[in-house]
């Protein structure tokens, strides 16, 4: 750490943490420290998704969120949806429908698809697309994705 | 029939999910991406900014004086550890860092290294290089014959036996041509009732994985580590051992999942810096690329095409000529192989006995384009199928039946004499002309909304030579795990070859534990591209567990078991060793019979293992105010043989297709003086989605691959064959405008409106 790093403190996947960052370093550079490679850069520009984070309850692009930003706040990531235990029916739904190939970008999408389906429940295709517009798929398995998302829907109602 | 209902009771024909679905909706798959090494360096290289031009002078005093900076070196310095520095998989043309001169933007030319990757960053920039440039060429058909020589010397890697003859060859840019002739070509035109001609282009795009390009190198006590996100493990080691002059059992080579690969993790990419810097620094390297330095290691060929036809009186084609000019950049990868490999199917999937074909691999000074899901079929098919439909609609004759009357049927003899087996390209062309309705009146639109429809069919030969290897290990418990160094990239395969084991030992797929890419452990496999492996691993992998099947029977013989007793497989491993102890080892080895071309008529009476077939249909809607057009209806439909996974099955013919929707409507690297300008998502548009019809349709014709493991083959690619000129088909169809150039942006659309109604817009 150089002699710019900066002491934080955050609730991290419901923890307390504490960490040394540097001023340069993004929240997707912290969390792979932290042994969390869910969140992932691709793009690096805020244009794929692949690095989304919820911070204080938003999704974030985790390659342009500054790590020294989430001092007092709380930062969730897609590791913490299962809480290594039972996977979140939205998980489940993405696995029931097929709805990745590479998985490279599932993080992203499982995560909007969270904070999509709390502002609303029963989405149609067309909420769906805008809501997941800014996420992309290389493998495409968008129609797949717009099915799971549904899936988790119908999943989500009946708990 | 769709998919779903070929389904069997089995473990091959059950649509289970991905083995690793768990641990990638939860973020903890394992993708090299994330892999840190303790004591690791990060590199960084300073790219060139010239076109081609020869290096003057490099300083590297201020990147070296940098704090926290490591080391900075140049090609000259890894010259003195590797003595042939030059690597590649058909031509050794392409230096670790470049030596002497620069051939084109992006050519890594220095790399930094530090444990900070924002230190080795800021190190690269600092990096400034003198050039003395030199006359470039980006254009594959000015390459022919430019006076701007891209490689002085022609340099084959002599792995392959038909590029052998170019060994040495001086002043040409022609990494390979390929010919092929039968019949009598000029008699089918002298005595031909039409004549039809045109031209082609394709446009150089990306694969741009997700996971951007990433490897990294450790020494360990015996030689060397490479983790590294590729699809050819096993050609990783060999070509790392031959720049080291070391053994092959001195470099280890370990691959996990891949975040996409599509042809862009082949052969060898990063792997050569990164294994000459840890022998360098002694300490474990990665290189990760950012997604813009993507677009400068590995594209896509652009390409030229010309085609000419001769139709008899009864709309046969009797005659076809083909030229096809590759854009192969600035270094060979795979890119001769493409040549020959694809150039043999340029007539497409049709019955014309007098053919000849010219196929060129052309250096330019753009970054070099090698594999990339199709391996060329997708520019050819773009071609042959637009320029089919030209003739059918020049011949007044519907589109479809035109195809019928000349369609390639099983039996008959392919441009090499091959005769077609197992390719059911009929029932695919009936398939999408059943799903579209294609014989009902259609619904053509109103004022300025105009709807038309459009088909195209490719077809495509699978890779040989070729070798696969699988082990088959049973444990003393009865538990099993495959290991095989095919690399699951997304497509699906570990799931698929458990499943064909599964099957083979009547076990549950979920038990069977597959191993991934590991050099040390795994066996040799080719390499995971072209869509080869479920054929080629899949039969390895049969062969392994039968071999392990038959091998556990003699052992339960060997202990007094009667034939057909219900014992469980641990008791027989306690009764052979006392204990639950010992293994049993299935090996499988697959190598298809193959007959490369004639070196001078092209021609082999067994040209591939097998054929693949894809085709679409589309139905869209132009504006013709806008020129922009919407994709209404998709429909793909492939000959895959029996598929060992429907849904995953279903899920690379969707995929395979929106990929090339991209490469068809919008994606296009676009150039300054060989710079790419768009070399990011910014201003790179990749499919997203809303760019997905609204209707899609995936099927599979019922048919069955001799050979094929179950009757299975790949699938990979076969839906991507025919997107471009169906929906080409379907603009023309719609307002008459006919593109000969991809992509087909709404501006080119609406230049052609406008200039078919006596309204050209100027430029
Ligand atoms: S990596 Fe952050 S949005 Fe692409
Ligand atoms: S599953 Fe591969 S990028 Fe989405």
């Amino acid at each position: 750490m150089s002699e710019h790093a900066k002491s934080i403190s955050f609730e991290l996947n419901g923890s307390k943490t504490e960490m040394l960052v540097e001023t340069h370093e993004n929240l997707v550079e912290l969390l792979i420290r932290m042994n969390l490679n869910g969140a992932r850069e691709s793009c690096g520009q805020g244009l794929c998704g692949c690095c989304t984070v919820i911070v204080d309850g938003s999704a974030v692009s985790g390659c342009l969120y500054p790590a020294a930003f989430v001092d007092g706040k709380t930062v969730t990531t897609v590791e913490h949806l299962d809480n290594n235990v039972h996977l979140s029916p939205v998980q489940e739904a993405f696995i029931e429908e097929g709805a990745f190939q590479c998985g490279f970008c599932t993080s992203g999408f499982i995560l909007m698809t969270h904070q999509l389906l709390e502002e609303k429940p029963k989405p149609t295709d067309e909420e769906i697309r805008d809501y997941l517009a800014g996420n992309l798929c290389r493998c495409a398995a968008y129609p797949e994705i717009i099915k799971a998302v549904k899936s988790a829907a119908n999943k989500m109602a009946r708990a | 029939m769709t998919i779903h209902s070929l389904m069997p009771a089995g473990q091959v024909g059950r649509s289970l999910p991905r083995l690793e679905a768990r641990a990638k909706v939860t973020g903890r798959a394992d993708y090299v991406h994330n892999l840190r090494l303790p004591g690791m360096l990060i590199a960084k290289v300073a790219r060139a900014t010239v076109a081609h031009g020869r290096i003057v002078s490099i300083d590297t005093s201020a990147a070296r004086a940098l704090k926290g900076v490591f080391a900075v070196y140049t090609g000259e310095d890894i010259r003195k550890h590797i003595p042939q520095p030059y690597y590649g998989p058909a031509f050794h043309d392409q230096p670790i860092l470049a030596l002497d001169k620069v051939r084109h933007v992006g050519e890594p030319v220095a790399v930094c290294l530090a444990e900070d990757a924002h230190i080795a960053e800021r190190a690269a920039q600092l990096i400034e290089v003198e050039y003395e440039e030199m006359p470039a060429v980006f254009d594959e058909v000015e390459a022919m014959d430019s006076k701007a020589v891209v490689h002085d010397v022609l340099k084959p890697a002599g792995t392959f036996p038909d590029l052998k003859h170019l060994h040495g060859k001086k002043d040409t840019n022609i990494a390979l041509d390929f010919h092929l002739k039968r019949g009598d070509v000029e008699g089918a035109f002298a005595s031909a009732a039409h004549v039809f001609e045109h031209e082609f282009h394709t446009q150089q795009v990306m694969h741009t994985p997700l996971e951007p390009m990433v490897s990294a190198a450790e020494p360990t006590r015996e030689g060397l580590t490479i983790h590294t996100a590729s699809q050819s493990p096993s050609f990783v080691r060999i070509e790392i051992s031959r720049l080291l002059g070391w053994p092959e059992n001195k470099v280890q080579v370990k691959v996990p999942h891949l975040g996409g690969g599509f042809g862009a993790k082949l052969y060898i990419k990063l792997e050569a810096l990164v294994a000459a810097l840890a022998l360098m620094t002694k300490r474990p390297v990665k290189w990760s690329l950012t997604m813009e330095e993507q677009f400068y290691t590995i594209s896509k060929h652009a390409t030229t095409f010309r085609i000419k036809s001769a139709v008899d009186a009864d709309g046969k084609v009797t005659g076809r000529s083909c030229a096809v000019y590759w854009n192969g950049g600035a270094y060979a990868d795979i890119g001769p192989r493409v040549t020959q490999k694809s150039g043999f199917t340029a007539p497409g999937p049709y019955d014309i006995d007098n053919v000849a074909i010219e196929s060129y691999a052309l250096y330019t000074n753009r970054p070099p384009a090698g594999a990339l899901r199709g391996f060329g079929i997708p520019q050819l098919v773009w071609a042959y199928e637009s320029h089919t439909d030209l003739i059918a609609r020049g011949l007044n004759i519907d589109p479809v039946e035109f195809r019928r009357k000349n369609i390639l049927r099983e039996g008959r003899p392919q441009a090499t004499g091959t005769a077609m087996k197992d390719a059911a390209i009929d029932l695919v062309l009936e398939k999408i002309a059943e799903r579209m309705n294609w014989s009902a009146p259609f619904d053509r639109g109103t004022g300025t909304v105009l709807r038309g429809r459009g088909v195209g069919v490719g077809f495509k030969a699978s890779i040989s030579p070729t070798t696969s290897v699988a082990f088959v290990n049973i444990y003393a418990d009865g538990s099993c795990a495959l290991y095989m160094s095919t690399v699951d990239m997304g497509q699906g395969s570990d799931t698929a070859m458990a499943q064909i084991v599964a099957e083979v030992l009547n076990v549950q797929t979920e038990n069977v534990r597959v191993i991934h890419p590991d050099t040390d452990v795994t066996p040799y496999d080719m390499a995971t591209l072209g869509s080869r492996s479920t054929f080629h691993m899949g039969n390895a992998v049969k062969l392994a567990a039968e071999d392990a099947k038959q091998k556990l029977e003699a052992m339960a013989r060997s202990v007094g078991v009667p034939e057909n007793a219900n014992i469980e497989t641990r008791e027989i491993f306690k009764k052979k060793y006392g204990m639950q102890a010992g293994n049993v080892m299935g090996v499988g080895s697959f190598i298809p019979t193959y007959k490369s071309p004639d070196s001078v008529t092209g021609m082999s009476d067994n040209i591939t293992p097998f054929w693949m077939v894809g085709g679409t249909g589309v139905e869209i809607e132009v504006d013709t105010e806008t020129g922009h057009v919407k994709l209404t209806k998709l429909i793909n439909v492939a000959d895959m043989g029996r598929p060992l996974n429907p849904n995953i099955v279903e899920t690379q013919l969707s995929g395979a297709a929106i990929m090339q929707l991209g490469f068809t409507m919008f994606e296009n690297m676009e150039y300054d003086a060989g710079q790419v300008t768009n070399a990011s998502f910014a201003d790179y548009k990749i499919p997203g989605i809303h760019d997905i019809p609204p209707d899609i349709e995936n099927h599979i014709v019922l048919a069955e691959q001799g050979g094929g493991p179950f009757g299975a083959k790949g699938v990979g690619e076969s839906a991507t064959f025919g997107v471009s000129p169906a929906i080409a088909n379907a603009i023309h169809d719609a307002v008459g405008v006919r593109l000969t150039d991809l992509p087909l942006t709404a501006e080119s659309v609406l230049r052609g409106i406008r200039l078919k109604a006596g309204n050209p817009i100027g430029e």
